[in-house]
C-alpha cells in the first residue's frame, strides 16, 4: 500500500485515536449529544491537527529537545485561537454548540500525542496526511457516538425524526450519564468481538493521558501500586 | 454572600467538573484505581486550580482586558498554568518536602489536565470578579475530588466481582461513572 494512504488507513481503521487508541476522551465524552456535533467537533480538530502536524513537521529541526513540549503547545494554542475566531465569525451555530470545548482542543491529548509520536519524526507531507487520518479517525468515532446517543435519547438522526412519534426516547441518553453508557457500549461491542483496544490503559494509569504527563507516569504509577 | 455560597456549591456537586461537564477524565479514570492516590491527587488539584484560577483572574483583568488582546487568552492561561505548576513543584520542594512527598508527582500531571483550562476559561467568560473566581476554582475542584474519591471507592470493590469477560476493564468502570453521574444529576434540583 501507498504509504500516504496507509496513514489514512491507520488514522481511520488501525489505530483509530478514539475507539482503539483511547485518547481524547473529554471531548468525545462531553459533545456527542448529537452527531452534527460529533462532526462540527472532528472537523475542527482535524484542521488544528493537520496544520499542527505541519508546522511541527517543518520545525523538527529547528525545535530543541529540551523545550519540545512547550513549543508545541503554543503552536498548538495559536491554531487553536485561529480556528475558535474562524468558527465565531463563520459558524456560529456551531460556536454556540461546542462553546468552551473548542479552546480545549489545545489539551486535547491527540494533538500533542500525533506531535510526540509521529510529526516530530516524519516528513511534512506523510505529517499532514497523518493529521488527515487521525482527524477523520476522531471525527468518525465522534459522530458514531453522536448518533446512538441522538438516535436513543432524542429519536433523530442528524435533526431529522426517524423513531416513530409513538416510541419515547430515552432521555437520558442525550444526558451526561449516557456519554459514559454509550462509550461503554463500544468498548463492551469491540471487546465481545475481539477487537484489541488499549481500553486497559484507560483506567490503568495515565498512559492513555497526554505526550506531556508521559514523563512522571512511571513516578505516578508507584504511588498508585 | 449567597450568590458567592451558590458559586462553591454549583461548581462542586450541580456542575461537577467530571460527571457533568467532562473535563479531567483522563485522570479521573486513570488514577481513581487506589483510594490513597485519588485522594492525594484531588489534593493537588483543589490547590492547583484555586491558585490558577486566582492568577488567571487577576491576568484577564489587569493585563488582557486593558491591553485589549483577550483573545489571547487560551495562549496565556496554558502557558501561565504550566509555568505556574512548575512554580508551585520547586517551591514545595524547597519549603515543605513533607507536602512535595504526597503531592509533588501529580503535579506535572495536573498540568494538561483540561480541568484547570476548562475553569480559567469558564470563569472568564461568567465575567467573574477575582473573589468569585477562587471560590469557582476552588468548588469546581473540590467537586473534582469528591468525584474521584467516590469512583476509587466503587472500583475497590469491583476488583473483587466475577464480571463476564467483555465488561473486564474500562467498561464497568465507565458504566459506574454513568451511575454516579445519574446520582449527581440529582442535585439540579437543589434551589436556594
Amino acid at each position: 500500500m501507498n504509504k500516504y494512504v496507509e496513514r489514512l488507513y491507520n488514522g481511520l481503521i488501525k489505530e483509530n485515536p478514539t475507539l482503539v487508541l483511547m485518547l481524547g476522551m473529554c471531548p468525545t465524552l462531553a459533545v456527542s449529544t448529537r452527531a452534527m456535533n460529533g462532526i462540527g467537533m472532528g472537523l475542527s480538530t482535524t484542521a488544528v491537527l493537520i496544520l499542527s502536524n505541519l508546522v511541527i513537521s517543518l520545525l523538527r529541526k529547528a525545535i530543541p529537545d529540551e523545550i519540545r513540549l512547550p513549543s508545541y503547545i503554543v503552536i498548538v494554542a495559536s491554531l487553536v485561537t485561529v480556528t475558535e475566531l474562524l468558527i465565531e465569525a463563520y459558524l456560529p451555530s456551531v460556536y454556540d454548540a461546542l462553546g468552551i470545548y473548542i479552546p480545549l482542543i489545545v489539551v486535547n491529548c491527540i494533538i500533542l500525542g500525533r506531535a510526540e509520536a509521529y510529526a516530530n519524526k516524519n516528513t511534512p507531507l506523510l505529517s499532514v496526511m497523518d493529521g488527515l487520518g487521525m482527524g477523520l479517525g476522531f471525527t468518525v468515532a465522534l459522530t458514531l457516538a453522536g448518533l446512538v446517543r441522538e438516535i436513543l435519547g432524542n429519536g433523530s438522526a442528524f435533526g431529522v425524526r426517524i423513531l416513530p412519534e409513538s416510541v419515547e426516547p430515552m432521555g437520558i441518553f442525550v444526558q451526561p450519564p449516557g456519554a459514559f453508557l454509550v462509550i461503554a457500549l463500544f468498548i463492551i461491542i469491540m471487546n465481545a468481538i475481539g477487537i484489541k483496544t488499549r481500553q486497559k490503559k484507560l483506567v490503568e494509569g495515565c498512559d492513555g493521558c497526554c505526550a506531556s504527563c508521559a514523563s512522571s507516569c512511571p513516578k505516578a504509577e508507584e504511588v498508585t501500586k | 454572600m449567597k450568590s458567592l455560597i451558590l458559586i462553591i456549591v454549583s461548581g462542586a456537586l450541580i456542575n461537577n467538573v467530571v460527571l457533568n461537564q467532562f473535563l479531567g477524565i483522563c485522570s479521573f479514570l486513570g488514577v481513581s484505581k487506589q483510594m490513597k492516590a485519588s485522594a492525594s491527587l484531588g489534593m493537588a488539584v483543589i490547590f492547583v486550580i484555586t491558585i490558577a484560577s486566582a492568577v488567571a483572574s487577576l491576568l484577564y483583568d489587569f493585563v488582557l482586558k486593558p491591553f485589549g488582546i483577550d483573545f489571547m487568552k487560551t495562549i496565556v492561561f496554558i502557558l501561565v498554568i504550566a509555568a505556574l505548576v512548575q512554580i508551585v513543584e520547586m517551591f514545595l520542594k524547597k519549603t515543605s518536602p513533607a507536602i512535595y512527598k504526597s503531592l509533588g508527582i501529580f503535579l506535572p500531571l495536573i498540568t494538561t489536565n483540561c480541568a484547570v483550562l476548562g475553569v480559567a476559561l469558564t470563569n472568564v467568560q461568567n465575567g467573574y470578579n477575582f473573589i468569585e473566581c477562587v471560590l469557582s476554582g476552588f468548588g469546581t475542584a473540590v467537586g473534582f475530588t469528591i468525584a474521584i474519591v467516590l469512583l476509587a471507592s466503587v472500583r475497590v470493590r469491583i476488583r473483587e466481582e466475577d464480571l463476564p469477560a467483555p465488561l473486564r476493564g474500562a467498561p464497568i468502570v465507565l458504566i459506574s461513572a454513568a451511575l454516579m453521574s445519574i446520582a449527581f444529576m440529582g442535585f439540579g434540583g437543589l434551589s436556594f
